[in-house]
């Protein structure tokens, strides 16, 4: 084991970190602010890989693609929240329900829709080649993915922090209830949190369907993994999903390098053990 | 026991009999009507794209004769595995029982054809295996019942190993496959010729079947390596493909594969990464002989895309199984003539070539050795070379190779590690 492949391998494991913040920062708070386990969330992440992949063929560009498919994902998200979930709000076991309702819906609406076959996004030529720092080498799109990933985990920040609305969500996070006591419109800003959600899990899709592809299927694989970001993160925590997807991504990775046939115990072994000693995550609150 | 319970015993028994009797169907009576060919295929789930190919594949050849022969209609009945063993073999029984199938054919994971092979040798019922390519199923662990009218994993790797060695400068090479026996079989084939013939195999790297990232492990590849031999199939391949060139690996060093990596089923998805890539396998699209290029282009217009392996190696099958029942007249219900009619099948104008059975139920056919090249436009299999009529034991005496262990993850070792 050489310097070489540790640099190389944390720079891997940052930059799938990256990826999986988007997804999973979404679905932390989507939980936080209306305590909804969102199984239809992978699949955001899949079908906003599959509207980029139809915008890039049309358009033939990638930022339109980002765009266009985080929105029209976030669509579906306010659809989903307004018109069924809504519905059953405060039922647990219903609501989860429905989502996986929801997930196999899109499963096979996407297998309709593109077919089976697997694509890759094709991305803009700047971002294809290859960044060397001496014998080190790595692939540019994979530094891009940890520039966007680093300015989105700052513009939720900011957001969350530092403004009027970031503090009605905190709110409501710490408790629904109250908030909504003191006047604070807690169903509209479900509302709004849940379109976030759907829009950086898509976004996410997009962005990570240029390099993992898009495919059936995709949509349960990415969950477990967001699952596992946010247990070991802490329920509707922001700084828990950062910390989490970092963790995450550089465990799944190194795991894989070093122990390839343990690939998920890797993963699940150290959630498990974060579950048993701090049931609430690492930055959650119970 | 008395005598009025025994009566009635015996009355019971009898009419058991004459129950069975009626309810079986008379020679006679199944004769007028169709035969039914059973297709089990994934339609559904993450490999529903193979499942579309077989079933078109399959229906362009029956609809080339009209779904007719020796006078008797064809009746195509699918059942869609959704790409898991279980469901398969549910799906076989129902086919079996419920339809009655005269000829059981399909299924895509190695999984499935084991967990067939008990089943159709007990309900001894004739069936092939157009894509399930696991070595065993017709190596050490053959079934009676079962043709197989794909190929084996090994086969074409025998055939790419010693190609490798006697034709490139390549020494020493790191594998890479999807750690399952699939990938096994494909990398203990090729290094199996490749270092008889005095080649090095460096480095085996395994990567699980859930892998979206490849970095962990493409990070790792030895970098004294002349090359770099690659095992995945479907969106697997698509990722590795993509990622190999990503990681700034392709500049470096050259990429071999078997066949599935650069299939159609996926070359059409990927970009210009794919380039140059050199592979083998018994099938290729670009193959420029009148028949295979009548069923591209028919298949292109039927199914709008290049057919993939899987496409043909099921127009393939569907006229294997027409052929034989050509061969015993239509009488497919004398189930151990038409299997014997199935193993004799020996024809020369399939799209891939020439093919016929050998003892153990395996195709003998050509094998292509494929580089990928653009061609208008579009990324194709060129030919390079063409290896005729290839068993799966290669140059090696049968008896003789069946002694050796089957291809695993640690078999051949790994000398040059």
């Amino acid at each position: 084991m050489t310097a070489e492949f540790w640099i190389i391998q944390t720079f891997n494991g940052l930059s799938y970190g990256a990826l999986l913040f988007l997804l999973a920062s979404g679905l932390s708070l989507i939980f936080g602010v209306m305590r909804i386990v969102n199984l239809a969330h992978g699949s955001y992440f899949m079908l906003g890989g599959y509207v980029g992949l139809s915008v890039v063929w049309r358009t033939g560009s990638f930022a339109a693609a980002v765009l266009v498919g985080a929105l029209a994902i976030a669509l579906i998200g306010i659809a989903m929240e307004r018109l069924f979930l809504r519905r059953l709000s405060g039922q647990v076991l219903g609501q989860v329900l429905m989502t996986i309702g929801f997930a196999l819906i899109f499963q096979d609406a996407a297998l309709l829709i593109w077919g089976g076959d697997p694509y890759t996004i094709p991305v803009p030529g700047p971002l294809r080649g290859v960044l060397r720092a001496g014998a080190l080498s790595f692939p540019t799109y994979r530094a891009f993915i940890v520039v966007v990933a680093a300015v989105v985990a700052t513009l939720l920040w900011l957001a969350l922090d530092r403004t009027r609305v970031g503090a009605r969500i905190r709110a409501a996070v710490d408790d629904a209830e109250m908030a909504q006591g003191v006047g604070i419109n807690v169903p509209l800003l479900s509302l709004a949190v849940f379109a976030l959600g759907a829009f950086l899990a898509a976004m996410g899709g997009v962005i990570g369907g240029a390099f993992l592809g898009v495919y059936p299927g995709a949509d349960f694989e990415v969950l477990p993994y967001a699952f596992v970001v946010v247990i070991v993160g802490g329920l509707g925590s922001l700084p828990g999903a950062m910390v989490g997807s970092l963790l995450v991504g550089l465990l799944d990775n190194f795991g894989k390098a070093l122990f390839p046939e343990l690939s998920y115990f890797t993963l699940f072994a150290p959630m498990a053990l974060i579950l048993a000693l701090r049931p609430t995550g690492l930055f959650g609150r119970a | 026991m008395t005598r009025r319970a025994l009566v009635l015993l015996t009355l019971a028994a009898l009419l058991t009999g004459l129950g069975a009797a009626l309810s079986a169907p008379s020679a006679a009576r199944a004769q007028a009507g169709p035969i039914k060919v059973g297709l089990l295929a994934p339609l559904t789930g993450a490999a529903s794209a193979l499942g579309r190919d077989m079933v078109n594949g399959t229906e362009l050849y029956l609809d080339e004769i009209g779904r007719q022969v020796a006078g008797r209609k064809i009746e195509l009945i699918i059942e869609d595995t959704e790409g898991n063993t279980q469901t398969a073999l549910t799906k076989a029984r129902k086919l079996v029982d419920q339809d009655r199938v005269h000829i059981l054919t399909g299924g895509l994971l190695a999984s499935t054809g084991y967990a067939l092979h008990p089943f159709v040798d007990a309900q001894k019922i004739p069936t092939t295996y157009p894509v399930m390519s696991s070595d065993d199923l017709t190596q050490r662990k053959p079934a009676k019942w079962v043709v197989r009218t794909g190929w084996n994993s090994s086969q074409s790797m025998h055939v790419l190993g010693d190609w490798i060695y006697k034709n490139t400068k390549y020494r020493k090479i790191a594998t890479i496959g999807a750690d399952y026996a699939f990938g096994w079989e494909s990398v203990g084939g090729f290094q199996k010729t490749f270092e008889e013939n005095g080649g090095q195999i460096i480095q085996k790297i395994w990567a699980p079947l859930n892998t979206n990232d490849f970095s962990p492990f493409l990070a790792q590849v030895k970098r004294d390596a002349d090359a770099v031999f690659a095992v995945f199939f479907g969106k697997l391949a698509l990722q590795f493909v993509k990622q190999y060139e990503d990681a700034g690996l392709k500049a470096r060093v050259p990429l071999l594969s078997n066949g599935t990596t650069v299939d159609e089923s996926v070359l059409p998805q990927m970009g210009d990464e794919a380039l140059g890539t050199i592979s083998a396998l018994h099938y290729s699209a670009a193959l420029d002989n009148p028949v295979n290029q009548k069923f591209a282009k028919a298949f292109e217009a039927k199914a709008g895309k290049v057919p993939s392996y899987y496409a043909e190696t099921c127009y393939t099958n569907a006229r294997w199984i027409v052929e034989a029942i050509k061969a015993v007249g239509g009488k497919v219900e004398d189930r151990e003539t038409f299997l014997a009619a199935l193993r004799k099948v020996d024809l020369k104008d399939f799209p891939r070539g020439p093919v016929k059975i050998d003892a153990w139920g395996n195709p003998v056919q050509n094998i292509y050795i494929r580089k990928v090249e653009k061609v208008s436009g579009k990324l194709q299999n060129t030919v390079v070379a063409t290896f005729p009529a290839v068993s799966q034991f290669w140059k090696y005496n049968p008896e003789e190779f069946l002694k050796m262990p089957l291809y695993t993850r640690d078999y051949p070792p790994c000398k040059y590690c």
